[in-house]
């Protein structure tokens, strides 16, 4: 039977590599994104909507679970960054990290959960990032969404420990995406610099991991964050 | 609407107890306590019968109903407290759910 994996922010970057890669390797994955769907796969079914908009969530797990009556694997990976010095940042920008990248992961670990919970087994991945342990500076308020994620995570693998599910997270380096695409090079290299392992992750990197986070063998590894490229707190 | 809300909750927590085995929860009736003093629930189970219920009430009122409002989790007198409570607050939730759409 295919495991069925639930991802967010599935139109472009991490998200869309991630889906193709376990649609290659057999799941049934099921994404989202406010655009509609970029992949074409007889295995993947799309949902176009923000991963903020509350009823719009419950909505689409709901569906999920009357299409395929479980939901082995979630990966949170949806989430948008801005780079801004914390005295010109709009109050807009921090409502707007906030909501796609914690509101979103919350919304989304809660309403699978209600699922896997049902069927005593679930393995949940957020998405955290180096930024946070690095603290760099025109980062702080997608590196304080991304802690919040952290311990929201931890916390989480407690609450759902009793009922088989598992709770971690991946806190990627940066990868060659949109998301850094504004990103001067200079500010880039000073980031890398600080890496352990100097270079950008890539799509390898980020699957390695999670593979080992949704493993049928890992359900007793969770609440554990895993920083690419040698970073830590 | 209101009997129909009791028979669903009635249901699930039987179901529920299928695996719980609480003889507290044998003979259940609208005056049967579920959660905190004197419930027959602990959390853990609370969380198993919220999503047990959500899924019931979706597919008997045919719309997705989320039990963790903002208003009932901050009310003094949480809606759990017993099969009366919560069957109001869910006709409250239904009945304000159908004046918004």
């Amino acid at each position: 039977m295919s495991e069925i994996t639930v991802i967010t922010g599935t139109r472009k970057g991490i998200g869309r590599e991630l889906s193709e890669y376990y649609l290659g390797k057999g799941h049934v994955v099921v994404g989202c994104s406010r655009g509609l769907a970029s992949i074409e796969h007889e295995n993947y079914k799309h949902y176009e909507l923000d991963v903020a908009d509350e009823p719009a969530v419950v909505q689409m797990i709901r569906d999920v679970r009357r299409r395929y009556s479980r939901i082995d694997n979630l990966l949170n990976n949806a989430g948008i960054a801005s780079m801004n010095h914390i005295l010109t940042t709009p109050y807009k920008t921090v409502q707007s990290i906030f909501f796609t990248n914690f509101l979103g992961t919350f919304l989304f670990v809660r309403e699978t959960a209600k699922v896997m919970t049902m069927q005593k087994y679930g393995r949940i991945v957020n998405f955290a990032t180096v930024a946070s342990p690095l603290r760099l500076e025109g980062e702080a308020i997608y590196a304080a969404s991304k802690a919040a994620i952290v311990n929201f995570t931890e916390i989480a693998a407690r609450e759902f420990a009793e009922f088989g599910i598992t709770v971690n997270a991946i806190g990627p380096t940066p990868v060659p995406t949109d998301l850094i695409r504004n990103v001067p090079k200079e500010k880039m290299d000073t980031l890398l610099n600080r890496q352990a392992i100097r270079r950008f992750g890539g799509i390898t990197d980020i699957s390695h991991v999670v593979d080992f986070f949704i493993d049928k063998n890992s359900g007793f590894i969770t609440g554990q964050v895993i920083y690419l490229g040698g970073v830590h707190y | 609407m209101k009997d129909k809300i009791i028979g669903i909750i009635i249901q699930s927590l039987n179901s529920l107890n299928e695996e719980w085995n609480n003889p507290s929860l044998e003979h259940i009736d609208v005056n049967t306590r579920i959660y905190g003093s004197g419930g027959n629930v602990d959390s853990l189970g609370l969380v198993t019968l919220i999503t047990d219920l959500e899924e019931r009430l979706t597919s008997d009122f045919l719309r997705d109903i989320v039990l963790a409002d903002e208003k009932a989790m901050s009310q003094q007198n949480s809606p759990f407290r017993s099969v009366e409570s919560l069957s109001n607050y869910i006709e409250h939730l239904i009945q304000s759910e159908t004046r918004n759409v």
